[in-house]
Protein backbone atom coordinates (compact mmCIF):
# COMPACT_ATOMS: atom_id res chain seq x y z
CA UNK A 1 0.00 0.00 0.00
CA UNK A 2 1.12 3.53 -0.92
CA UNK A 3 1.52 5.66 2.27
CA UNK A 4 -1.04 8.63 1.98
CA UNK A 5 1.71 11.72 2.25
CA UNK A 6 3.53 10.05 -1.35
CA UNK A 7 -0.81 9.11 -2.64
CA UNK A 8 -1.20 13.11 -2.18
CA UNK A 9 1.98 14.34 -3.58
CA UNK A 10 1.55 11.81 -6.85
CA UNK A 11 -2.23 13.08 -6.72
CA UNK A 12 -1.08 17.16 -6.73
CA UNK A 13 1.37 16.50 -9.13
CA UNK A 14 -1.15 14.75 -11.59
CA UNK A 15 -3.84 17.64 -10.86
CA UNK A 16 -0.83 20.32 -12.31
CA UNK A 17 0.56 18.16 -15.02
CA UNK A 18 -3.63 18.22 -16.49
CA UNK A 19 -3.89 22.09 -15.96
CA UNK A 20 -0.35 22.25 -17.60
CA UNK A 21 -1.43 19.88 -20.56
CA UNK A 22 -5.26 21.96 -21.19
CA UNK A 23 -3.33 25.01 -21.64
CA UNK A 24 -0.40 23.45 -24.11
CA UNK A 25 -3.87 21.81 -26.07
CA UNK A 26 -5.47 25.66 -26.43
CA UNK A 27 -2.25 27.35 -26.88
CA UNK A 28 -1.08 24.93 -29.60
CA UNK A 29 -2.29 26.84 -33.02
CA UNK A 30 -1.53 24.03 -35.91
CA UNK A 31 -4.40 21.63 -36.33
CA UNK A 32 -2.31 18.24 -36.40
CA UNK A 33 -0.70 19.39 -33.56
CA UNK A 34 -3.45 20.31 -31.36
CA UNK A 35 -4.44 16.63 -32.19
CA UNK A 36 -1.62 14.88 -30.57
CA UNK A 37 -1.36 17.68 -27.51
CA UNK A 38 -5.03 16.49 -26.95
CA UNK A 39 -4.11 12.94 -27.22
CA UNK A 40 -1.29 13.57 -25.01
CA UNK A 41 -3.97 15.18 -22.69
CA UNK A 42 -6.24 12.49 -22.69
CA UNK A 43 -3.33 9.74 -21.43
CA UNK A 44 -2.91 12.46 -18.33
CA UNK A 45 -6.32 12.31 -17.72
CA UNK A 46 -6.54 8.85 -17.87
CA UNK A 47 -3.84 8.58 -15.33
CA UNK A 48 -5.67 11.28 -13.45
CA UNK A 49 -8.25 8.96 -13.19
CA UNK A 50 -5.79 5.91 -12.28
CA UNK A 51 -4.12 7.46 -9.13
CA UNK A 52 -7.76 8.94 -7.74
CA UNK A 53 -8.87 5.36 -7.93
CA UNK A 54 -11.25 5.25 -10.59
CA UNK A 55 -9.39 2.27 -12.82
CA UNK A 56 -12.94 2.03 -15.12
CA UNK A 57 -13.09 5.49 -15.60
CA UNK A 58 -9.36 5.22 -16.69
CA UNK A 59 -9.89 3.25 -19.15
CA UNK A 60 -12.66 4.53 -21.00
CA UNK A 61 -10.81 7.89 -20.77
CA UNK A 62 -7.89 6.20 -22.24
CA UNK A 63 -9.83 4.48 -25.22
CA UNK A 64 -11.55 7.26 -26.04
CA UNK A 65 -9.83 10.53 -25.42
CA UNK A 66 -6.29 8.77 -26.20
CA UNK A 67 -7.53 6.84 -29.15
CA UNK A 68 -11.34 7.48 -30.97
CA UNK A 69 -11.23 10.66 -30.68
CA UNK A 70 -8.22 12.17 -32.07
CA UNK A 71 -8.62 9.49 -34.92
CA UNK A 72 -11.94 10.82 -35.88
CA UNK A 73 -10.50 14.06 -35.57
CA UNK A 74 -7.59 13.53 -37.71
CA UNK A 75 -9.72 12.04 -39.98
CA UNK A 76 -11.59 15.15 -39.96
CA UNK A 77 -8.74 17.72 -40.89
CA UNK A 78 -7.84 15.13 -43.55
CA UNK A 79 -11.27 15.77 -45.11
CA UNK A 80 -11.26 19.52 -44.75
CA UNK A 81 -7.70 19.72 -46.07
CA UNK A 82 -8.73 18.03 -49.13
CA UNK A 83 -11.70 20.53 -50.09
CA UNK A 84 -9.03 23.49 -49.23
CA UNK A 85 -6.67 22.41 -51.93
CA UNK B 1 -19.19 48.30 -27.23
CA UNK B 2 -15.58 49.65 -26.65
CA UNK B 3 -12.92 47.14 -25.87
CA UNK B 4 -12.78 48.78 -22.96
CA UNK B 5 -16.33 48.30 -21.86
CA UNK B 6 -16.09 44.67 -22.86
CA UNK B 7 -13.13 44.05 -20.51
CA UNK B 8 -15.10 45.97 -17.09
CA UNK B 9 -18.24 43.48 -18.50
CA UNK B 10 -15.81 40.56 -18.16
CA UNK B 11 -14.32 41.64 -15.17
CA UNK B 12 -17.66 42.20 -13.05
CA UNK B 13 -18.73 38.76 -15.08
CA UNK B 14 -15.55 36.87 -13.61
CA UNK B 15 -15.55 38.44 -10.53
CA UNK B 16 -19.34 37.27 -9.54
CA UNK B 17 -18.27 33.24 -10.93
CA UNK B 18 -15.14 33.29 -8.81
CA UNK B 19 -17.26 34.71 -5.53
CA UNK B 20 -20.41 31.95 -6.48
CA UNK B 21 -17.73 29.59 -7.16
CA UNK B 22 -15.63 30.11 -3.82
CA UNK B 23 -19.09 30.24 -1.89
CA UNK B 24 -20.26 26.88 -3.32
CA UNK B 25 -16.45 25.30 -2.92
CA UNK B 26 -17.37 26.20 1.11
CA UNK B 27 -20.10 23.75 1.34
CA UNK B 28 -18.46 20.49 -0.26
CA UNK B 29 -17.91 17.52 2.05
CA UNK B 30 -14.28 17.53 2.80
CA UNK B 31 -11.77 15.86 0.18
CA UNK B 32 -12.16 12.23 -0.70
CA UNK B 33 -15.36 12.43 2.04
CA UNK B 34 -18.19 12.01 0.28
CA UNK B 35 -20.91 11.35 2.17
CA UNK B 36 -23.78 10.00 0.19
CA UNK B 37 -25.12 6.24 1.78
CA UNK B 38 -25.78 5.14 -2.02
CA UNK B 39 -22.01 3.95 -2.51
CA UNK B 40 -21.97 2.23 0.53
CA UNK B 41 -25.27 0.39 0.01
CA UNK B 42 -23.92 -0.86 -3.50
CA UNK B 43 -20.00 -1.81 -2.23
CA UNK B 44 -21.82 -3.44 0.58
CA UNK B 45 -24.15 -5.71 -1.36
CA UNK B 46 -23.50 -5.49 -5.27
CA UNK B 47 -21.47 -8.91 -5.21
CA UNK B 48 -23.37 -10.90 -2.77
CA UNK B 49 -26.72 -10.29 -5.27
CA UNK B 50 -24.99 -10.33 -8.82
CA UNK B 51 -22.15 -12.39 -7.95
CA UNK B 52 -20.38 -9.72 -10.20
CA UNK B 53 -16.52 -8.52 -8.24
CA UNK B 54 -16.87 -6.03 -11.66
CA UNK B 55 -19.10 -4.16 -9.18
CA UNK B 56 -19.02 -0.56 -11.94
CA UNK B 57 -20.17 -3.66 -14.42
CA UNK B 58 -22.85 -4.26 -12.10
CA UNK B 59 -24.11 -1.01 -11.78
CA UNK B 60 -23.65 -0.15 -15.72
CA UNK B 61 -25.11 -3.40 -16.49
CA UNK B 62 -27.86 -4.40 -13.67
CA UNK B 63 -28.70 -1.44 -11.48
CA UNK B 64 -28.87 1.16 -13.98
CA UNK B 65 -29.25 -0.84 -16.81
CA UNK B 66 -32.08 0.96 -18.41
CA UNK B 67 -29.83 3.91 -18.78
CA UNK B 68 -27.03 2.31 -20.05
CA UNK B 69 -29.51 1.02 -23.09
CA UNK B 70 -30.36 4.24 -23.64
CA UNK B 71 -26.84 5.44 -23.55
CA UNK B 72 -26.01 2.78 -26.16
CA UNK B 73 -28.14 3.99 -28.50
CA UNK B 74 -26.71 7.56 -28.49
CA UNK B 75 -23.74 5.79 -30.05
CA UNK B 76 -26.02 3.90 -32.72
CA UNK B 77 -27.63 6.46 -33.19
CA UNK B 78 -24.50 8.65 -34.02
CA UNK B 79 -23.03 5.88 -36.25
CA UNK B 80 -26.16 5.54 -38.11
CA UNK B 81 -26.54 9.46 -38.32
CA UNK B 82 -22.78 9.60 -39.41
CA UNK B 83 -23.50 7.28 -42.20
CA UNK B 84 -26.93 8.53 -43.56
CA UNK B 85 -24.79 12.19 -43.83
CA UNK B 86 -21.52 10.56 -45.29
CA UNK B 87 -23.69 8.58 -47.93
CA UNK B 88 -25.30 12.22 -49.29
CA UNK B 89 -21.53 13.30 -50.06
CA UNK B 90 -20.67 10.22 -51.51
CA UNK B 91 -22.60 11.35 -54.51
CA UNK B 92 -21.17 14.50 -54.82
CA UNK B 93 -18.06 13.16 -55.31
CA UNK B 94 -19.41 10.83 -58.34
CA UNK B 95 -20.78 13.47 -60.47
CA UNK B 96 -17.26 14.87 -60.42
CA UNK B 97 -14.75 12.12 -60.92
CA UNK B 98 -12.34 14.50 -62.98
CA UNK B 99 -10.90 16.76 -59.88
CA UNK B 100 -9.38 13.01 -58.64
CA UNK B 101 -6.73 11.71 -60.46
CA UNK B 102 -4.64 14.99 -59.90
CA UNK B 103 -4.83 14.99 -55.99
CA UNK B 104 -3.01 11.71 -55.52
CA UNK B 105 -0.01 13.08 -53.68
CA UNK B 106 0.22 10.77 -50.36
CA UNK B 107 3.69 9.28 -49.48
CA UNK B 108 3.90 5.94 -48.79
CA UNK B 109 3.47 4.40 -45.42
CA UNK B 110 7.18 3.67 -43.79
CA UNK B 111 7.99 0.16 -43.35
CA UNK B 112 8.77 1.20 -39.36
CA UNK B 113 5.23 2.07 -39.12
CA UNK B 114 3.53 -0.76 -41.01
CA UNK B 115 5.72 -3.26 -39.15
CA UNK B 116 4.70 -1.84 -35.81
CA UNK B 117 1.08 -1.38 -36.65
CA UNK B 118 1.06 -5.12 -38.09
CA UNK B 119 2.63 -6.70 -35.02
CA UNK B 120 -0.01 -4.70 -32.87
CA UNK B 121 -3.46 -6.00 -34.85
CA UNK B 122 -3.11 -9.18 -32.80
CA UNK B 123 -2.60 -8.35 -28.93
CA UNK B 124 -5.29 -5.17 -29.74
CA UNK B 125 -7.31 -7.20 -30.98
CA UNK B 126 -6.98 -9.80 -28.31
CA UNK B 127 -7.11 -7.24 -25.39
CA UNK B 128 -10.26 -5.66 -26.47
CA UNK B 129 -11.88 -9.34 -26.85
CA UNK B 130 -10.34 -10.15 -23.11
CA UNK B 131 -11.92 -6.65 -21.99
CA UNK B 132 -15.65 -7.05 -23.27
CA UNK B 133 -15.61 -10.30 -21.69
CA UNK B 134 -14.37 -10.05 -18.72
CA UNK B 135 -16.71 -7.45 -17.26
CA UNK B 136 -17.42 -9.05 -14.59
CA UNK B 137 -14.83 -9.75 -13.19
CA UNK B 138 -12.72 -6.38 -13.98
CA UNK B 139 -13.07 -2.65 -14.47
CA UNK B 140 -13.31 -3.17 -17.76
CA UNK B 141 -16.88 -3.26 -19.86
CA UNK B 142 -18.13 -3.65 -22.98
CA UNK B 143 -17.04 0.04 -24.35
CA UNK B 144 -14.10 0.42 -23.56
CA UNK B 145 -13.14 -3.17 -25.26
CA UNK B 146 -15.44 -2.66 -27.98
CA UNK B 147 -12.87 0.54 -28.89
CA UNK B 148 -9.60 -1.76 -28.47
CA UNK B 149 -11.51 -4.18 -30.67
CA UNK B 150 -12.08 -1.32 -33.70
CA UNK B 151 -7.93 0.24 -32.80
CA UNK B 152 -6.88 -3.42 -34.01
CA UNK B 153 -8.97 -2.62 -37.60
CA UNK B 154 -7.81 1.30 -37.48
CA UNK B 155 -3.50 -0.67 -37.00
CA UNK B 156 -4.57 -2.57 -40.20
CA UNK B 157 -5.47 0.30 -41.99
CA UNK B 158 -2.48 2.13 -40.49
CA UNK B 159 -0.06 -0.50 -41.93
CA UNK B 160 -1.08 1.16 -44.85
CA UNK B 161 -3.59 -1.93 -46.14
CA UNK B 162 -6.54 0.35 -46.23
CA UNK B 163 -7.97 -2.59 -49.18
CA UNK B 164 -7.51 -5.01 -46.37
CA UNK B 165 -8.91 -2.55 -44.18
CA UNK B 166 -12.56 -2.77 -46.38
CA UNK B 167 -12.18 -6.41 -46.86
CA UNK B 168 -12.21 -7.20 -43.12
CA UNK B 169 -14.92 -4.74 -42.54
CA UNK B 170 -17.52 -4.90 -45.13
CA UNK B 171 -20.38 -2.30 -44.65
CA UNK B 172 -22.56 -4.53 -44.75
CA UNK B 173 -20.88 -7.18 -42.30
CA UNK B 174 -20.07 -4.34 -39.97
CA UNK B 175 -23.93 -2.84 -40.06
CA UNK B 176 -25.00 -6.58 -38.98
CA UNK B 177 -22.85 -6.49 -36.29
CA UNK B 178 -23.67 -3.81 -34.92
CA UNK B 179 -27.43 -3.99 -34.98
CA UNK B 180 -26.93 -7.21 -33.05
CA UNK B 181 -24.82 -5.36 -30.30
CA UNK B 182 -27.72 -3.12 -29.53
CA UNK B 183 -30.72 -5.59 -30.57
CA UNK B 184 -28.84 -7.99 -28.36
CA UNK B 185 -28.45 -5.55 -25.20
CA UNK B 186 -32.42 -4.23 -25.97
CA UNK B 187 -33.14 -8.03 -26.47
CA UNK B 188 -31.73 -9.48 -23.04
CA UNK B 189 -33.94 -7.13 -21.48
CA UNK B 190 -37.28 -8.12 -23.50
CA UNK B 191 -36.66 -11.70 -22.86
CA UNK B 192 -36.96 -10.44 -19.27
CA UNK B 193 -40.27 -8.97 -20.13
CA UNK B 194 -41.85 -12.09 -21.66
CA UNK B 195 -40.82 -14.10 -18.56
CA UNK B 196 -43.09 -11.74 -16.44
CA UNK B 197 -40.12 -9.63 -14.57
CA UNK B 198 -38.88 -5.98 -14.97
CA UNK B 199 -37.27 -5.08 -17.88
CA UNK B 200 -33.32 -6.11 -17.87
CA UNK B 201 -33.64 -7.70 -14.98
CA UNK B 202 -30.90 -10.62 -14.06
CA UNK B 203 -32.98 -13.67 -15.14
CA UNK B 204 -29.66 -15.98 -15.56
CA UNK B 205 -28.21 -18.22 -13.04
CA UNK B 206 -25.54 -16.36 -11.29
CA UNK B 207 -22.67 -18.91 -10.94
CA UNK B 208 -21.55 -20.55 -8.20
CA UNK B 209 -18.38 -18.63 -7.33
CA UNK B 210 -18.60 -14.21 -7.32
CA UNK B 211 -15.91 -13.31 -9.48
CA UNK B 212 -15.56 -16.47 -12.29
CA UNK B 213 -15.64 -15.82 -15.46
CA UNK B 214 -19.19 -17.64 -16.15
CA UNK B 215 -20.82 -15.60 -13.15
CA UNK B 216 -23.10 -12.81 -12.91
CA UNK B 217 -25.70 -14.06 -15.36
CA UNK B 218 -26.82 -11.32 -17.61
CA UNK B 219 -24.46 -8.92 -16.73
CA UNK B 220 -21.28 -10.66 -18.59
CA UNK B 221 -23.74 -11.08 -21.81
CA UNK B 222 -24.88 -7.76 -22.15
CA UNK B 223 -21.34 -6.28 -21.57
CA UNK B 224 -20.32 -8.62 -24.54
CA UNK B 225 -23.28 -7.47 -26.88
CA UNK B 226 -22.14 -3.57 -25.64
CA UNK B 227 -18.80 -4.58 -26.68
CA UNK B 228 -19.73 -6.01 -30.68
CA UNK B 229 -22.10 -2.73 -31.13
CA UNK B 230 -19.48 -0.50 -30.11
CA UNK B 231 -16.41 -2.11 -31.95
CA UNK B 232 -18.80 -2.10 -35.02
CA UNK B 233 -19.92 1.62 -34.76
CA UNK B 234 -16.62 2.73 -34.11
CA UNK B 235 -15.18 0.85 -37.23
CA UNK B 236 -18.42 2.01 -39.48
CA UNK B 237 -17.73 5.53 -38.39
CA UNK B 238 -13.66 5.69 -38.81
CA UNK B 239 -14.47 3.75 -42.64
CA UNK B 240 -16.98 6.08 -43.51
CA UNK B 241 -14.39 8.92 -42.96
CA UNK B 242 -11.51 7.49 -44.18
CA UNK B 243 -14.22 6.33 -47.38
CA UNK B 244 -14.08 10.44 -47.42
CA UNK B 245 -10.79 11.55 -47.69
CA UNK B 246 -8.75 8.47 -49.07
CA UNK B 247 -11.44 7.71 -51.82
CA UNK B 248 -11.03 10.52 -53.35
CA UNK B 249 -7.50 10.78 -53.79
CA UNK B 250 -7.56 7.25 -55.00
Amino acid sequence: MISTGLMDTLQVTVLVLVAAGAFVVVRTRTRVRQVLALSVYGMLLAILFLVFQAPDVTLSELTVGAVALPIILLLAIAKVRKREQ
Amino acid sequence: MTARQRGWFFAVAAAGLVACLLWAFTGLPGFGHYPGPYGQVILGQAVQQTHATGVVSAINFEYRGFDTVGEEFILFTAAAGMSVVLRMMRGERERQPADEAESRTAAPTSSSIRVVALLLVGPTALIGWWFASHAQTSPSGGFQGGVILASAFILVYLSGEFLTFRRLSPVALVDAVEALGAGGFAGIGVAALVMNLPYLYNYLPLGQFPGAVSSSGTIALISFFVGLEVAAAFVLIVSELLEQTLLRSA
